[in-house]
């Protein structure tokens, strides 16, 4: 036991040191931007160093050894171990978009804060502990263990079952991160997109090639100091100027009141109203140009190429030929195409048109229906993200890397704290910076515009993250004016608050280590879920130890690289993938995971009818609910959003084990032993 | 470090009466530890769905200059959530103990 308190203090030591030396390379960098070093310099710094940094650590902790590679010896004290899982579970949507995504939907947005939070809670008290009991390596291997069946068996239908779930789930999440380090690389060092990707790709692959998940965790441990400091330190800055308190969970308090005051009045100021009544004039112009198809579409291309011929034939400037050529190729090819787009626009439009919503109201709603309709969608996200957050593997696999179960235990509530220090700070940022944005932009003159706007209005030139037009002519920013994209709020916030470049540049890394951390897990739990359960459990039983790491690390390697290939070809809409991915995971796996432990009389057939059903279901859901994906919003049941499709699997999923399991024989008495050991305290 | 094969009863082959305190120090953990989970989800279904499901109600009432529906959404649940993973972690430590306590020969 002494030996214990010895490594945690070594660790403490080496984590206090490193954190040190940061603090001085910030500042040793803030020296230089004072002395005039160049801002494109900074950011390569920021980006070079922290991947110099990530790398050395994965080349320090290499290792071939089976337990090392696949739960870094089951020594990780539970406060690392907690550090380690919150860098893996905030992805670069939490640090990046979500405090956007609040800033535009106000209350709806919370559901993301509640959703990923309170999952925790069936980590801790469903899961874990009894994973931890176990003691064997991957979900898969619990799932086989418990439920049996197959050949001789050893559970290897579960177990591939269960391995597909954890692949698709995992991948679509890991596309998502790769997706983000290219965005970030891209914004911060100018480097091309797809270079970008590769670049975050090096990082991630020296991290978790050669150390898996030992090297994983150290290099985690070393992200989550980071991309803490780089949330925080924006977001106390902005806290004291506007509420004289530092801390900013505490202060935001305050702020709303005096934010719902501004909030009314921009509500009922007539410029805001002319801005607004020029927006539904525009919808009303394409509801119309829609309606008088196809004949509105055959004027309209006659139009554009009349413009074009006019701009020529008078020897227009050469932007003005530009333009009308542009407006010519971007016509819509077919009648239908110019349907779909202009009843889009037409509803961009209407969105613009509407009056701003009340930051801090629950569900505002023209009629009871319409509000009763926003609830019961922000209950159904929260339960999805609780239940996936449950059964996410890569999360339920840090479980097995700490010393005793009662460390486990403790280590969810590390884990917990960690997050909530970033995920509380969150909704104070989005009020925050929304205060700001409402006092001293909105009403200010179009000619002292702060720079951060030109800057990233002009970073994706096709689709603007921040837009900003004088729409009524009266040379005065009106808030229905500024279109911000959820995207950029984080990033831009230093420069919002008017911080030096350095701030900027670290949370950008801050960002970067968001997603790193996260890519690194799952490539980790995917690699893991084909090498060891299917390649060693499955396939080849008797290969040796060197071997099945050595197939580990080279299936790592592909699947990084299939989804490094996967995002190069910017996927559309990301997020709503990676919603979709929680869904899936908690219809799947989690009835069949805390039924094998709560319930003795789950059976090998209960188990794969559960899990097929779970998934059916929520998949079937999602293709009949959205439109993108060839269904219809019309088909919704109960007005549920396809997003939260596990809203309807994780029961279906239950019932289906259930019943599946009472129709069929009980368990063998091997299993009821394995359910009572892993009850047991050790 | 503890066995890893998951059939393997450590009670396998001692005389009678050790294994009936083994099952019945087994019984008296699995019942209390059913019991402290109960009682924390019931909390966590509270707070976490409760306070949403009644949110416009709630937002009349202020705590901290937030209202209500606001602070619990934003901050409340997930407070509320850490402490009980934490009352978790330490009651369940308790229940251990006793069960080692049982356990001993001659208690």
């Amino acid at each position: 036991m002494s030996a214990r308190p010895h490594y945690f203090n070594k660790l403490a030591r080496y984590y206090l040191w490193y954190t040190g030396c940061f603090a001085l390379f910030l500042v040793a960098l803030a020296v230089l931007e004072q002395e005039g070093m160049p801002r494109l310099w900074i950011g390569y710094l920021f980006m070079f160093a922290t991947i110099a940094l990530y790398a050395t650590i994965g080349v320090i902790c290499r290792t071939s050894n089976v337990t090392e590679y696949y739960v870094a010896g089951r020594r990780v004290p539970a406060l690392f171990n907690g550090m380690a899982t919150a860098a893996d579970w905030i992805s670069a949507a939490s640090f990046i978009s979500l405090a956007g995504g609040l800033y535009l939907q106000g209350f709806d947005g919370l559901a993301f804060i509640m959703g990923w939070t309170g999952g925790f809670v069936l980590v801790a008290l469903l899961i874990a502990p009894y994973l931890r009991k176990f003691a064997q390596y991957t979900v898969p291997d619990f799932l086989a263990a418990r439920y049996g069946g197959g050949a001789g068996g050893r559970g290897a239908p579960v177990r591939i079952l269960a391995v597909g779930a954890t692949i698709i789930v995992s991948f679509t999440y890991v596309v998502a991160q790769i997706y983000a380090v290219g965005l970030i690389a891209s914004r911060f060092t100018g480097v091309d997109f797809s270079v970008g990707i590769f670049l975050g790709l090096a990082s991630i692959l020296v991290c978790s090639f050669l150390g898996g998940m030992r090297a994983i965790t150290w290099t985690q441990v070393a992200q989550y100091i980071i991309l803490l400091v780089a949330f925080l330190i924006p977001t106390m800055w902005l806290s004291a100027k506007h509420a004289d308190n530092p801390i900013p969970q505490v202060a935001y308090g305050s702020l709303l009141p005096k934010l719902s005051a501004r909030e009314a009045q921009l509500a009922k100021d007539p410029r805001e109203e002319q801005v607004r009544a020029e927006f539904r004039r525009r919808a009303a112009e394409y509801a119309a140009r829609a309606d008088a198809l196809p004949e509105s579409w055959e004027a309209g291309k006659v139009e554009a190429q009349r413009k074009l011929a006019a701009a020529r034939a008078r020897n227009g400037s050469l932007t003005e030929v530009r333009q009308a050529e542009r407006a010519l190729a971007t016509y819509p090819n077919s009648v239908d195409e110019a349907r779909a787009l202009w009843l889009e626009r037409r509803d961009a439009n209407l969105a613009r048109a509407r009056p701003p919503e009340p930051h801090a109201t629950p569900f505002p709603g023209a009629t009871k229906e319409a509000s009763d309709e926003r609830r019961n969608n922000f209950l159904a996200v929260v339960f999805c993200l609780m239940f996936g957050t449950a059964a996410l593997p890569h999360i339920l696999m840090r479980a097995y890397t700490t010393p005793s179960v009662h460390e486990t235990r403790v280590s969810v509530f590390w884990t917990l704290f960690f997050i909530l220090l970033v995920y509380l700070t969150i909704p104070a940022l989005a009020v925050l910076v929304k205060y700001d944005l409402y006092t001293s932009l909105i009403g200010s003159d179009f000619t002292s515009l702060p720079t951060w706007i030109s800057y990233w209005a002009n970073v994706d030139k096709a689709n603007p993250l921040v837009s900003i037009v004088d729409i009524n002519g009266d040379g005065i920013v009106q808030l229905a004016e500024l279109a911000i994209d959820a995207d950029v709020l984080v990033l831009a916030t230093p420069e919002i608050g008017g911080l030096p470049y350095v701030i900027s540049g670290l949370v950008a890394a801050g960002g970067l280590a968001a997603a790193l951390s996260t890519a690194d897990g799952l490539l980790l739990a995917i690699s893991n879920a084909l090498s060891h359960d299917v390649y060693y459990k499955v396939v080849q039983p008797n290969a040796s130890i060197q071997k099945r790491v050595t197939i580990s690390k080279l299936l790592l390697l592909a699947v990084a690289f299939i989804a490094a290939y996967a995002a190069s070809q910017k996927p559309a809409d990301i997020l709503s993938l990676v919603a979709a991915a929680f869904s899936l995971a908690g219809s799947t796996l989690f009835p069949v995971l805390v039924l094998g432990v709560f319930w003795k009389r789950a059976n090998h057939q209960g188990a794969l009818a559960g899990m097929v059903a779970g998934f059916a279901v929520c998949l079937f859901y999602m293709l009949r609910a959205s439109p993108g994906l060839g269904g219809s919003t019309l088909d919704t049941w109960f007005g549920i959003l396809p997003m939260a499709a596990g809203v309807f699997g994780v029961p279906a999923g239950m019932l289906t084990v259930i019943v599946v399991s009472l129709l069929t024989a009980p368990p063998p008495r091997a299993s009821d032993a394995m359910v009572d050991y892993i009850r047991a305290p050790e | 470090m503890t066995p890893t094969d998951p059939s393997a009863t450590p009670a396998h082959d001692q005389d009678g009466a050790a294994r009936r305190r083994l099952l019945a120090a087994r019984g008296a953990h699995w019942r209390a530890t059913r019991r402290i989970t109960l009682a924390l989800l019931g909390l966590w279904l509270a707070t976490g769905f409760g306070t949403v499901f009644f949110a416009r109600e709630l937002a009349r009432f202020e705590l901290f200059g937030w209202p209500l529906s606001f602070y619990m959404a934003a901050q409340g649940a997930a407070l509320v959530s850490l402490a009980s993973i934490g009352v978790y972690a330490w009651r369940m430590r308790c229940l251990e103990r006793r069960y080692a306590q049982a356990l001993e020969p001659g208690a």
